[in-house]
C-alpha cells in the first residue's frame, strides 16, 4: 500500500506542472524534504506553475506542509503557485496547513563578553540573596518557634518524631560504620608515622583530641547533610511543585511552623546525638587498631587517653553539633522552598542544598575554631 | 487499493478479547471486550473507579493484564516482535490526564521529542511542523517557546495533544481530555478533536467524564462496569438503555440538561 513518493517535472512552454504521487507521510519525510528542496531550486521563471496532487496515495500533515512550502517558495511576485487534483479527504488538511505561520525559531543563546559579564553580576548578586534567603528562614524558623512556645499545643510532636525516626535512628547504623573506619585509618596512620620518633603513644593525643574536636563532628554533619538535608529539599520541593505547600497556606497553617519546624528541631536534637555516637565509634576503631597495630595495651590506650584530653575538648564538638545542624536546615528548607514546576528544577536545588550545605557546615567549623582559639578552650 | 481501504474500515483498529486485570486481589477488568472501529471517536464511560484508565493503559501496555489478547492494527500486541511493537507505538498517540508533558523541555521541544526520536527530518522542517501542530490545536506559535510550568491547564491539554498528533498517527488515546477545563474550554476542545479527527482521519479513543463531549463528539459510546462493558452503540442506544446505572447517568439532572 506504501509507495515511494515522487514528484515529476512538466514543462510546457511558459507552465511548470509539479506531478505529486506515492505517500506523502511522515515515515518518507526525510526523502520528501529533499525532493521538495531540489524543486524549489530548479523552478526557473514559468508564467504559471501547478503542484498536482491527485495521484497522492497518503497525505497526513508532514506532506501537506511540505506540498504547502512548495506553493510558497514557488509564489514569486505576480505568479501564484497553485494546488491541483486535491481530493475531498485532504483538502481540510491542507486549508489548515495554509492557515500555518512559519515563523522561524530565533536562538537568542549567542555567546558575547557583555552576556558573560552579565552572568557573573548575577552570580555575585546572587550569592548575596543566597545570604539573606538564609537570614528570611532563620528568623521565620524562630518567629514560629516563639509561636510555638506561647501556644505549645500547636506543637507537631508527631512529625517531629518521626523525622527523628528518619534523621537520627535509621543514620545510626551508617554513621558508626563510617566514622569507626575512619577512627581506625587516623590510628593506623599515627601509629605508622609516629614510629619513626618512637613516640607511638602519642597516637593516643593525636586521636582523642582530633576525634572529640574535629573529625567527629564535621564528619558526620557532612554526612546528615549529604543524607537527610538532600531527603529535606527533595520533599519539601516536591509537595511545592504539587501545590500542597499552597494548601497549607490556604487552610491558614504556616508551613514554616507545620513543615520547616518539625525537620529543624529533628536535626538539630539528632546531629550531637550522632556526632557523640559517631566520635565514640572513632575511638573504639582507633583504640582496636592501636592495640591489634601499634601494640598499645587498651588499658594504656585509655590511661592514656584520661591524661591527652580535658571534657573542654569533648564540650568543643558538641557545642558545634546543633549550630551546624540548624545550617543544614536551614540551607535544606530555603533550596526546598524555592524550587519551581519542573523536575529539573528539583533535582538542582537538591544538588545545591547538599553543595551548600556542606560548604557552610565547613566555613561554620573555621569560624568556631577562631573562637575557641581566641577564648582558649 | 480501495478494496483494501474497504476491508480496514471494517476490521477493528482495537480488538480487545476477554482480557483481565488484576491488582492483588482486585479484579478490576473481568474478561473485557470491545472493538474500536477505523476512523470513530469512542467515548469510554463509566463510573469512577471502574477502571477506565486502567483499560487505556493496558491496551497501551502501561498495566500488565492477567488474561486476553489485544489486537492494535491487526497486531496482536503479546506474540509481536519488538520492531512490530515500534511500529504501533508509532502510530498511536497517547494524551495523558495531567498532560505529562516532559518539564525540563520547552512546548516546542515536547512536541519535536518523538520526531527527533522517529524521524530523521532536518531541524528547519521539525520547527515547521512544530508550528503546524500548535496551528491546529488552536495556540499561537510564540508558546513553543515557553515551559509546561508557564501554561495554563487548557494550554497543557492542547500542547499534550499536539505532542500525541506529532507523529501524526492513526489513532489517539485522550484520558480525561475536558477535565479541569472550563465548560467553553471543554467545548473548543470537543470541536477540535472532532476537526482533527476529520482532518486527519484520525480514530480517537476517549475516556471522559463530559456529558457534553458525548454528545458533540462522540460517534459510539462504550460503557464500563463491573469489570465489562455493560453497553456499547450510540447515544440514542445509551438513553434507552433500561441498565440502571445508564438510566442514572443519561437521565439524570445534568443530562437534562445538558439536552436542554
Amino acid at each position: 500500500m506504501n509507495s515511494d513518493p515522487k514528484l515529476e517535472r512538466i514543462t510546457k512552454g511558459n507552465a511548470l506542472a509539479l506531478c505529486a504521487t506515492g505517500t506523502w507521510t511522515a515515515s518518507f519525510a526525510p526523502v520528501l524534504e529533499r525532493m521538495v528542496a531540489d524543486a524549489e531550486k530548479l523552478a526557473g521563471t514559468p508564467q504559471s506553475i501547478f503542484i498536482d496532487v491527485s495521484e497522492v496515495a497518503k497525505l497526513d500533515t508532514f506532506g501537506a506542509w511540505l506540498i504547502e512550502r512548495l506553493r510558497r517558495s514557488l509564489t514569486q511576485g505576480t505568479v501564484e503557485a497553485q494546488i491541483a487534483g486535491l481530493s475531498a479527504n485532504y483538502s481540510s488538511l491542507v486549508d489548515e496547513v495554509r492557515r500555518v505561520r512559519a515563523t522561524p525559531v530565533v536562538d537568542g543563546s549567542t555567546i558575547t563578553i557583555s552576556g558573560m559579564m552579565e552572568q557573573i553580576g548575577r552570580a555575585v548578586a546572587g550569592v548575596a540573596g543566597t545570604v539573606a534567603g538564609l537570614v528570611d528562614m532563620l528568623g521565620a524558623v524562630l518567629a514560629a518557634g516563639f509561636r510555638v512556645l506561647i501556644h505549645p499545643r500547636s506543637f507537631r510532636l508527631t512529625s517531629t518524631v518521626h523525622h527523628m525516626e528518619q534523621v537520627c535512628w535509621r543514620a545510626v547504623p551508617i554513621i558508626v560504620l563510617i566514622t569507626f573506619l575512619i577512627g581506625c585509618i587516623i590510628a593506623q596512620q599515627g601509629i605508622f608515622h609516629f614510629r619513626r620518633f618512637g613516640a607511638d603513644i602519642f597516637v593516643v593525643d593525636m586521636l582523642g583530641v582530633l576525634v572529640l574536636r574535629e573529625i567527629g563532628v564535621l564528619l558526620v554533619a557532612i554526612m546528615v547533610a549529604g543524607r537527610s538535608g538532600s531527603a529535606y529539599t527533595a520533599e519539601l520541593g516536591s509537595m511545592k511543585m504539587r501545590e500542597e505547600i499552597d494548601a497549607l497556606r490556604t487552610m491558614g497553617f504556616d508551613p514554616i511552623e507545620v513543615l520547616v519546624l518539625p525537620r529543624m528541631l529533628a536535626l538539630v536534637l539528632a546531629l550531637p546525638i550522632l556526632a557523640f555516637l559517631g566520635a565514640m565509634a572513632a575511638l573504639y576503631g582507633g583504640g582496636l587498631v592501636a592495640w591489634l597495630y601499634g601494640g598499645v595495651e587498651p588499658e594504656a590506650f585509655l590511661l592514656r587517653l584520661r591524661d591527652a584530653i580535658s571534657i573542654d575538648h569533648f564540650i568543643v564538638g558538641m557545642v558545634k553539633a546543633p549550630v551546624m545542624a540548624a545550617v543544614i536546615g536551614i540551607v535544606a528548607c530555603v533550596e526546598g522552598l524555592a524550587v519551581q514546576g519542573s523536575a529539573e528544577s528539583l533535582g538542582q536545588h537538591t544538588t545545591a542544598s547538599v553543595v551548600k550545605g556542606i560548604f557552610f557546615v565547613i566555613v561554620m567549623d573555621g569560624v568556631f575554631a577562631i573562637f575557641f582559639a581566641s577564648i582558649g578552650m | 487499493m480501495a478494496k483494501e481501504a474497504q476491508s480496514e474500515i471494517q476490521d477493528p483498529i482495537i480488538r480487545v478479547r476477554d482480557i483481565t486485570v488484576q491488582f492483588g486481589t482486585t479484579r478490576v477488568l473481568d474478561g473485557l471486550n470491545l472493538d474500536v472501529k477505523r476512523g470513530e471517536i469512542l467515548g469510554f464511560v463509566g463510573p469512577s473507579g471502574a477502571g477506565k484508565s486502567v483499560l487505556t493503559r493496558t491496551i497501551i501496555g502501561l498495566v500488565p493484564k492477567v488474561a486476553g489478547s489485544i489486537e492494535v492494527f491487526g497486531v496482536d500486541l503479546d506474540s509481536s516482535s519488538t520492531s512490530q511493537r515500534r511500529n504501533v507505538e508509532r502510530r498511536w498517540g497517547v494524551l495523558f490526564q495531567q498532560g505529562a508533558l516532559f518539564s525540563s523541555l520547552t512546548v516546542g521541544q515536547n512536541i519535536q521529542f518523538p520526531m527527533r526520536e522517529y524521524l530523521r527530518v532536518s531541524q528547519r522542517l521539525m520547527d515547521e511542523i512544530t508550528m503546524a501542530k500548535l496551528t491546529m490545536v488552536g495556540l499561537k506559535p510564540e508558546v513553543a517557546e515557553r515551559f509546561p510550568s508557564e501554561l495554563s491547564g487548557g494550554m497543557i491539554k492542547r500542547v499534550a495533544l499536539a505532542r500525541a498528533l506529532s507523529l501524526d498517527p492513526d489513532l489517539v488515546f485522550l484520558d480525561e481530555p475536558t477535565s479541569g477545563l472550563d465548560p467553553i474550554g471543554a467545548g473548543d476542545f470537543d470541536e477540535l478533536v472532532r476537526t482533527l479527527q476529520r482532518t486527519l482521519g484520525l480514530t480517537v479513543f476517549m475516556v471522559t467524564h463530559d456529558l457534553d463531549s458525548l454528545y458533540t463528539a462522540c460517534d459510539r459510546i462504550a460503557v464500563l462496569g463491573n469489570g465489562k462493558i455493560i453497553a456499547a452503540g450510540s447515544i440514542a442506544d445509551m438513553q434507552a438503555s433500561q441498565h440502571p446505572w445508564l438510566r442514572q447517568y443519561f437521565h439524570g439532572k445534568r443530562a437534562r440538561a445538558v439536552m436542554g
